[in-house]
């Protein structure tokens, strides 16, 4: 026999953002739950709404499954005494189990035999394990808890009812003061109390009380209601699938509407009047069928159509005052000077140790000088992302930023852009905030790579220089990101710069501002491996080999876009049946190198034809692996170092390295070394693995 | 309904929910929570139930009477519930319909909000209630309190009357709003926000400010080390206000404003802590009540 089983917990308005998670989970710990119960069952069909979290499982078994469980016990050495009869520990180990000694069979595990005995366990009525659900519902995981009246529990909301049926019978349990029983609210408005007659019916009893309790029902609604106005009014509405879901996730009975608001505010620049829209009052706005704003939104209200008048007209009103808002703050903005934000930024602090965002600015400028010029770029370029720099964050002091702080740069640029600066100045003040997330969109122009990397590399600098580098999920800084916004520059632009001198470039400029907690030394070494631990989580990410990066990434990163291209070429050379003996002579001179301490060669002191012959090749490898080494082209540099295997071989096929006269052995040890030292400017050769395909 | 009836019905309908109807509190003070009655009264097991409209400076938003949106003081109204009842959702909405808000006409959402006052180590969490997609309501379960755990937890709702207002009143701007018969914001406020305004960003004697702040510092701690809490707590208050002055005057560097801010939570943390000692000194005395 089978019966239907329902689970409600009631709850007050969840936060939209828990919802789907909460669900997921609810599901899964159900399955798991019913699985470790030896409960069987049909289907789960799960529910959520702001109020809600809910499971129905269809057809569950009345009993748990009965099972004949093997039970071992002692050894048979033990299980028996001398005579051979069972010992007491096997009797005791029978009695234990309900058993008796003439259940007892015998099987060898390990080579020992042990006794055993089956024992039946008899399914238990599902009923009484049930109410043992309480504790998948405590379990569910929310990102921020909190506790109400005078409970202990700790959960995204309160929780005010609990609904638990079998069939029709409810599964007594309690949490948080709340008990279980057969009746659950509807809609908060337009619905009631009322009983639930059986679990197969809870979703179409919740209808009729206006809760839509299948989230994906609700969004299809939403999306139907908007589609509909947008074809009765010949509008495009792009439905930005995040917004979509949090909407969904604030409504149990969503009806779509549209209002307008004054063509007026269409002078505002349409990320001011789109972020008004969308973040703040989550409605979704509207474009003509050639993709220009229309003075409309869509929102969504949670109840029917009636008030709709009043309802439309109300969210028209706070928009409108939002809109005044920033049209006010717009133009307010436009009548200072950019120096005038500029001063203010003197006063607002960037890190308690770092200073002011003043002052970060004055070192970031002194980065992106330097930086562009050890790229020798042009004066003209130079002097536009200087100027970039230097009025980078001034916008953050306007009105609209501090109202509408998602803003920043956007802002910057326009405002830029109005007080008569050149066009790549302004656009490099809105791309220095890119990426904004770890695969976010890069900035297009020089300028923007530039103060993008400067601003990144003073923070990341400046946080780890006074003990800020970030800890297990503790990154208020968000340096992981920003490291790896500077490497996706460095790999997008093609950059001929070392990551260690651009490091070197910003502790150094740290350095002088004598903020700095610990030595110059200690602080390089810190800012290194935190950069080389991102470049590695860049490298996994594109699915290169933990081995092949710690080859590349052995010495320093050096061109970060050179050591992403070694390792794809020696990804590919590690399964290349030719290059298995170039790694291997190249290898073995690397191993013997440790032993050298120094890499002068003298050719007069060469005693054979293959020693002088392998000195001849590295002189004629040496500057072509260089040159092209150091023009980034790793597939070429690592031919170069190829050319070295074979006399490598007769090299070690004819000589004792370690020869008893001195003079010769640290001759030969200093070719070695020589060696050595170019292929570890290309990579650490002898940490990657063999690996052979066929 | 004008502002006046609002907060009449407001006060009769809280009142008749158990609240004691208290009065503003004296001091200055940048919002309800900073109140005593709320910010003390909700540490501590014993029940607290509690309403009240509070005039809440902030020196920073003023606007010289120019803005329809913003003021140097508006008023909150603020209504305490310790511990926090298993209906004070339901409650919260039927306030409304006392207001003439018909939830059936109308769109009344709880929007996820948390909500914290580092310079009163607070935090809770909860929603903003929105009308229409206006917020009106902070609703807020306190988590901590002046650095302690809020235990039993309570419930503070504050409404935002002008807002509140300028929706029922379906106006505009918040200077149109009646107050009362006849007598508008504007009739009652304009001047003195025109004033507080005109002091706060031009003409407040800072040199002064600085000195009050030290001395309403000191006398804080002094008073607080002799087990007198709640006018320690009121000096406490004194600084905040004088505090936020100087602040919106831009003469508070860098590294004096997060000075300037820890300084005040320290003390509101070591006063938070005198008055639970203070309570349980003299054995929780509201405790007591209401079991007899």
């Amino acid at each position: 026999m089978v019966r239907d089983v329902l689970f409600e917990i009631g709850l007050e308005e969840l936060p939209a953002r828990f919802i789907d998670d909460a669900e997921n989970q609810l599901v899964a710990k159900t399955k798991d739950w019913l699985d470790e119960l030896r409960i069987g069952y049909e289907a789960i069909a799960s529910y959520s709404t702001p109020r809600r979290l809910a499971i129905v499982i269809n057809g569950l078994s009345e009993t748990q499954t009965t099972i004949e469980e093997e039970i071992k016990g002692p050894a048979m050495k033990i299980a028996k005494d001398n005579e051979g009869n069972w010992s007491k520990a096997a009797i005791g180990f029978t009695k234990g189990q309900g058993k008796s000694p003439d259940d007892i069979y015998t099987k060898e595990l390990n080579g020992t035999t042990y006794i055993y005995v089956k024992k039946h366990i008899e399914g238990k009525p599902s009923l009484e394990l049930l109410p043992t659900f309480q504790s998948i519902i405590e379990s569910i995981q929310f990102g921020k808890n909190m506790r109400w009246g005078e409970q202990t529990l700790r959960y995204a909301r309160p929780i005010r009812w609990l609904v638990a049926l079998y069939g029709n019978e409810v599964i007594p349990f309690e949490i948080a003061s709340v008990k279980t029983d057969n009746f659950t609210f509807g809609h908060r408005f337009l619905g009631e109390k009322f009983t639930i007659s059986e679990p197969k019916s809870y979703e179409n009893q919740l209808k009729e009380h206006y809760v839509i309790a299948n989230p994906n029902e609700r969004e299809q609604l939403i999306v139907d209601g908007i589609n509909k106005v947008a074809e009765e009014n010949n509008y495009t509405v792009n439905i930005d699938e995040n917004l979509l879901k949090e909407v969904r996730n604030l409504v149990e009975y969503p009806t779509v509407f549209i209002g307008s608001y004054e063509k007026t505010y269409l002078d505002l620049p349409s990320e001011v009047l789109i972020t008004s829209m969308k973040e703040h009052q989550r409605y979704f706005p509207v474009h003509s069928k050639d993709e220009e704003l229309l003075p409309y939104f869509i929102g969504v209200r949670n109840g029917d159509e009636k008030g709709l008048e009043t309802v439309i007209r109300g969210n028209e009103k706070v928009l409108r005052a939002r809109l005044s808002d920033a049209a006010f703050f717009y133009e307010e903005d436009q009548n200072n000077s950019i120096d005038f934000y500029l001063n203010k930024l003197e006063k607002v602090v960037f890190q308690e140790k770092l200073g002011t965002i003043s002052d970060k600015v004055q070192r970031m400028e002194k980065i992106t000088e330097n930086i562009a010029h050890s790229l020798k770029f042009d004066d003209e370029v130079i002097v536009k992302a200087k100027r970039a720099t230097s009025i980078s964050k001034f916008d953050l002091m306007t009105n609209m930023v501090n109202e509408f702080t998602e803003l920043q740069g956007i802002m910057g640029e326009k405002y830029a852009l109005k007080q008569g600066e050149d066009k790549n100045v302004a656009q490099a003040i809105k791309e220095h905030y890119l990426p904004k997330s770890t695969a976010g969109n890069l900035p297009e122009t020089i300028e923007g790579y530039l103060v993008s990397v400067a601003d990144k590399l003073d923070t990341i600098v400046g946080c780890i220089s006074v003990g800020l580098r970030p800890t297990g999920s503790q990154d208020p800084y968000a340096l992981r990101r920003q490291a790896v916004g500077i490497l996706r520059i460095l790999q997008e632009s093609g950059w001929n710069i070392s990551v260690n001198t651009l490091i070197d470039i910003a502790v150094q400029v740290h350095h002088e501002t004598n903020i700095v907690e610990i030595s110059k030394e200690e602080l390089l070494e810190e800012v290194i491996s935190f950069m080389k631990q991102r470049a590695e989580f860049l490298l996994k990410e594109s699915s290169v080999e933990v081995d092949i990066i710690d080859a590349v990434l052995d010495n320093e990163i050096g061109i970060f876009p050179y050591a992403v291209q070694k390792a794809k070429v020696l990804s590919d050379k590690r399964v290349d049946p030719a290059f298995k003996p170039i790694q291997e002579a190249l290898v073995r001179v690397m191993n013997l190198a440790k032993k050298a301490d120094n890499q002068s060669v003298n050719p007069a002191h060469f005693q054979t034809d293959s020693e002088k012959e392998l000195f001849e090749v590295v002189e004629k490898v040496i500057p072509s692996f260089n040159k092209e080494n150091n023009d980034g082209k790793a597939m070429e540099a690592l031919e170069q170092l190829a050319k070295l295997a074979e006399p490598i071989h007769q090299f070690f096929e004819h000589n004792m390295v370690m020869d008893k006269d001195e003079t010769i052995k640290n001759n030969r040890l200093g070719l070695v070394s020589q060696i050595n030292s170019i292929i570890k400017n290309y990579a650490n050769l002898s940490l990657i693995e063999w690996k052979q395909t066929f | 309904m004008n502002i006046q009836e609002m907060i009449l019905t407001l006060q009769n309908y809280w009142s008749k929910q158990n609240c004691i109807l208290m009065q503003a509190y004296d001091v200055e003070k940048g919002a309800g929570t900073m109140s005593p009655m709320t910010l003390l009264r909700s540490l501590g097991p014993e029940p607290w139930n509690v309403a009240y409209v509070e005039p809440s400076r902030r020196p920073d938003d003023g606007r010289y009477g120019e803005n329809p949106n913003r003021l140097y003081q508006h008023h909150q109204f603020q209504v305490i519930m310790k511990p926090s009842p298993d209906n004070i959702q339901e409650l919260y909405l039927e306030s409304l319909k006392t207001l003439g808000i018909d939830p059936l006409e109308h769109d009344i959402r709880f929007v996820e909000d948390n909500w914290e006052n580092p310079t009163l180590g607070a935090a809770g969490l909860g929603w903003e209630v929105w009308l229409d997609g206006m917020e009106i309501t902070q609703f807020t379960y306190f988590q901590q309190i002046g650095g302690l755990e809020a235990n039993p937890v309570t419930v503070e709702l504050t409404y935002g009357i002008e807002r509140l207002a300028s929706y029922i009143q379906d106006k505009e701007n918040v200077f149109d709003l009646e107050w009362n018969n006849g007598m508008t914001v504007k009739d009652i406020f304009l001047q003195p926000e025109y004033e507080h305004s005109k002091y706060t960003f031009e003409e407040s004697n800072t040199e002064m400010l600085f000195q009050l702040f030290t001395m309403y510092e000191e006398e804080a701690k002094v008073t607080m080390e002799k087990g007198l809490v709640f006018p320690a707590y009121d000096y406490v208050l004194k600084c905040s206000h004088t505090f936020n002055l100087l602040d919106a005057r831009g003469v508070i560097s860098v590294t004096e404003r997060t000075g300037y801010i820890s300084r005040i939570r320290n003390l509101a943390r070591s006063i938070a802590k005198a008055y639970v000692a203070e309570r349980e000194r003299l054995g929780f005395p509201m405790l007591n009540k209401e079991e007899a």
